[in-house]
C-alpha cells in the first residue's frame, strides 16, 4: 500500500471517481438504480434504507461539523487567556502561561522556529523526494521499483518519536563537525552564524534534517503516483523523436506531475509545521530570543504546547497554549487546504 | 565528361544523428543524481533501524521484559519489563479503532453511494482531506478541550483514543473509499435486479467484494496511531504499573514509556527507553505484516 494518510488522497480520488462515473447522459441512468417504491415488502424494504442512508449521511456531515468544532472548541478555549494576557500575542517572544494570575504570552518566536525549521526541512527533502519519485517511476527496473517504493514508505512507518531519539543521540553527533564547519566559516550569514543554545546539535538544523527524513516518504509517495500517471503516448512520442531518457522525463513527465509535486511538497509542509515529538526531544530549550540561525535552540508551536502541558492544571494556563494550537491549526489548515487547491486545479486541465 | 558518383557517400545527410557528447553527459548526470536520491534516503531507514535494534536488543531479550511491568522498580534498577505500556499501547489502540472504523466505513460509503457530487459530499472530501493534515498535537488540545476543560473529566486513556480516532479516521475513510469505487457497478446493478433494497446490496455485496482491501487499510491506519506519541503525552499521565481501566487513572503505553524514561539518565533508564522503541517497531511491523496477511486471507476468489 502507499503511504496512507497523504498518500493515497487526491490522485485517487480523482481518478477513481472516473472509473465508477459512467460516461453518457441520453437517456441512460447515470448510477444503477435500486429498486425502492411500489415493491413487495416496500414499507420494510424503506425502512431499512432510510436508516442506512440516515447513518451514512450523517457521518458525512459529522466530518464536516468535526472541522467546524476543532476550531471552534479550541477558539471557545484559547478567548479567557487572551483576554488576560499582559503580552502582546502577536509580537511578544516570551511564552510563559504557567501562573494563572500573571500571563505573559506572544508566538512571535515559536512561529519564526516552525517556519525556519519546516522550510529548512523542506528545502532538504523537496529535490531529494523529486529525485525518488522520478527514480521510482522511470528509472527503476520495474522489477525493482515496487520494492524500493515499499523502502520508502517504510520511512514513513517508524513512529516520529523514534526519529527524534535517533536525531539527538545518533544524527546530531555525527553531523556536529560539519555544524562548525559552517558557523567557522559561513558564519557571517545569519542562517550560519553561532546559535544561541549551548548543548551541542541540540539545533533547528538537527531538527531539520530529522524533520527532511519525516516527510520525504509523503513527498515521495504523491510525487510517485502523479508521475506514473503521465500518458504513456506523450514519452514514446518523445523517444520517437529521438529524446535522451532525461529528456523525456524533462519533456513530458516533469510538466505533466508538477502540479502534483509542488501540491505533495505542500503537503510535506504542513506535515512538518505540525510535527510535535521528535521537534521536543531534539531542540533545546532556551530562554534566549530566537536569532534565525539554524544552529539556535527554542520551541516550535507543537514542541512548546508538549513540553509545557502536561503539567497544567488549570484552565487559563491550559487556554494559552491552546490560543498557541489554534494558531497552528489555521496554519496548517491553510497550507493543507491551498496543496489541495494545486492538484484540483491541474488534475482539471490534465 | 562522366560524371563520378560517390557510391559509398550518403546523398543525404542521415536523418539520424548521434547523440552530442553534450547530451550523453546531461542524460547520464540525471540517471546517476535520481540514483543517488534514492540511496540517501535509505541512508536514514537503515540507520534509524540499525541503532533501535543495536540498542534495544539487550532489554527485550530479558525474561521479565514481556511479562512484567516496572511497578515497584527504582530508576536504576535493571529488570521488570514493558508489559504494561504494551498493554496500554494496544488497549488505546483496540479503543480507537472500535470508534473510528464505522464511523469511517460509513463516511466512505456516503461519499461513494449516497453522496456522489452533492454538495456536502464535496465538503465531506475536503474535511477528510483537511483532518489527514491536522496535527496529532491539534487533536489533543481538542479532546483537552471538550473533554477535560468543558466536560470537566480527569484525563484518562480514553481521551487518548478519543484523540487516536481524530488521526485514524480520514486513513480509515481514504481507504475504505478507494476499495469501494472500484467495485464494478454490475455487481451493484446484478444485484437491483434481483429486487435487493440498496442498503443491502451495499452490505451484502459491495462490502464483501471491497472487503479485503478495507481491512489492509484500517490495520495500516492503526498501525500508524499507535506510534503517536503527543495525545498520550497531553491527555493521560504515566503509570509504572498495569492498568486494565480505560476510563480512569494512569496509564502507560510505549510512546510514554519512552518520554519518560528519556529524562532517567541510569544505564537502566537507556536499556528501557531503547527496548521501548524496539517493542514499539516490532508491534507496529506485526500489524503490518497483519495488514498483508488479511488482505491475502479475504481477497475474493477469483476462478
Amino acid at each position: 500500500m502507499t503511504d496512507g494518510p497523504a498518500g493515497t488522497g487526491e490522485p485517487g480520488d480523482r481518478w477513481g471517481g472516473s472509473v465508477s462515473a459512467p460516461v453518457p447522459e441520453a437517456g441512460i441512468p447515470t448510477e444503477p438504480r435500486p429498486p425502492d417504491e411500489g415493491t413487495s415488502g416496500a414499507t420494510f424494504v424503506q425502512r431499512g434504507d432510510r436508516i442506512f442512508r440516515f447513518l451514512a449521511t450523517g457521518s458525512g456531515a459529522f466530518v464536516v461539523a468535526l472541522i467546524g468544532a476543532i476550531g471552534l472548541f479550541l477558539l471557545i478555549q484559547a478567548v479567557p487567556p487572551l483576554l488576560q494576557n499582559n503580552a502582546d500575542f502577536l509580537t511578544s517572544r516570551q511564552f510563559e502561561a504557567g501562573d494563572p494570575n500573571n500571563l505573559h504570552f506572544g508566538i512571535l518566536d515559536l512561529l519564526l522556529v516552525t517556519v525556519e525549521v519546516s522550510l529548512f526541512a523542506l528545502v532538504l527533502a523537496m529535490p531529494i523526494g523529486l529525485g525518488i519519485a522520478l527514480f521510482l517511476t522511470q528509472y527503476a527496473p520495474a522489477r525493482v521499483a515496487r520494492p524500493f517504493g515499499y523502502l520508502v514508505d517504510l520511512l514513513a512507518a517508524v513512529p516520529s518519536i523514534i526519529f527524534g531519539l535517533w536525531g539527538l543521540f545518533v544524527l546530531a553527533p555525527v553531523i556536529q563537525p560539519f555544524a562548525l564547519w559552517l558557523q567557522d566559516n559561513l558564519g557571517w550569514f545569519f542562517l550560519f552564524s553561532p546559535g544561541n543554545v549551548q548543548i551541542a546539535g541540540a539545533t533547528v538544523f538537527t531538527a531539520g534534517i530529522v524533520l527532511a527524513v519525516m516527510i520525504l516518504p509523503i513527498i515521495t509517495a504523491i510525487s510517485r503516483e502523479v508521475f506514473a500517471r503521465t500518458p504513456r503516448a506523450h514519452i514514446e512520442a518523445a523517444l520517437a523523436l529521438g529524446a535522451t531518457k532525461w529528456e523525456v522525463v524533462r519533456m513530458t513527465v516533469w510538466p505533466f506531475g508538477r502540479a502534483g509535486y509542488v501540491s505533495a511538497s505542500m503537503l510535506g509542509l504542513g506535515r512538518a509545521l505540525g510535527e510535535t515529538i521528535a521537534l521536543m526531544i531534539i531542540l533545546a530549550a532556551t530562554p534566549a530570543i530566537f536569532t534565525g540561525s539554524l544552529f539556535d535552540g527554542g520551541a516550535t508551536f507543537a514542541s512548546k504546547i508538549a513540553l509545557s502541558f502536561a503539567e497544567l492544571n488549570n484552565n487559563l494556563s491550559a487556554g494559552a497554549f491552546i490560543a498557541a494550537g489554534l494558531v497552528l491549526f489555521v496554519l496548517t489548515f491553510l497550507v493543507n487546504a491551498a496543496a489541495r487547491w494545486v492538484i484540483a486545479r491541474s488534475g482539471a486541465k490534465a | 565528361m562522366s560524371t563520378t558518383i560517390d557510391l559509398d557517400k550518403a546523398a543525404t545527410a542521415p536523418t539520424f544523428t548521434g547523440i552530442s557528447a553534450g547530451r550523453k553527459a546531461r542524460n547520464s548526470l540525471a540517471t546517476v543524481l535520481m540514483t543517488l536520491a534514492f540511496l540517501v534516503a535509505l541512508v536514514p531507514l537503515v540507520w534509524v533501524i540499525w541503532t533501535v535494534v543495536s540498542q534495544g536488543i539487550a532489554a527485550i531479550v530479558s525474561s521479565t521484559w514481556w511479562s512484567q511491568s516496572l511497578n515497584g522498580l527504582l530508576a536504576r534498577q535493571e529488570g521488570g519489563g514493558a508489559y504494561h505500556a504494551i498493554v496500554g499501547t494496544l488497549l488505546q489502540g483496540l479503543v480507537c479503532a472500535i470508534i473510528a472504523t464505522p464511523i469511517g466505513i460509513m463516511v466512505a460509503i456516503y461519499l461513494v453511494e449516497y453522496g456522489a457530487g452533492t454538495r456536502l459530499a464535496r465538503a465531506t472530501t475536503f474535511m477528510v482531506d483537511i483532518l489527514t493534515g491536522v496535527p496529532s498535537i491539534v487533536a489533543a488540545l481538542f479532546v483537552y478541550a471538550v473533554w477535560i476543560s468543558i466536560f470537566g473529566l480527569p484525563r484518562s486513556a480514553f481521551a487518548v483514543s478519543l484523540a487516536l480516532v481524530l488521526l485514524m479516521l480520514p486513513v480509515v475513510v481514504r481507504s475504505t473509499e478507494e476499495m469501494l469505487r472500484i467495485v464494478p457497478d454490475d455487481l451493484r446493478e446484478a444485484s437491483y435486479a434481483l429486487g435487493v433494497p440498496k442498503w443491502k446490496t451495499i452490505v451484502k455485496v459491495v462490502i464483501p467484494t471491497a472487503l479485503s482491501g478495507m481491512l489492509t487499510g484500517i490495520v495500516l491506519a492503526l498501525a500508524r496511531v499507535m506510534g503517536e506519541t503527543a495525545p498520550v503525552l497531553i491527555l493521560v499521565a504515566y503509570a509504572p504499573y498495569i492498568n486494565f481501566d480505560i476510563f480512569g487513572g494512569n496509564m502507560a503505553s510505549l510512546p510514554l514509556m519512552m518520554t519518560v524514561e528519556r529524562s532517567n539518565p541510569t544505564d537502566a533508564g537507556a536499556d528501557r527507553l531503547w527496548g521501548a522503541a524496539i517493542t514499539l517497531i516490532l508491534i507496529i511491523t506485526i500489524f503490518q505484516l497483519l495488514a498483508a496477511f488479511l488482505s491475502k486471507v479475504t481477497a475474493p476468489k477469483t476462478k
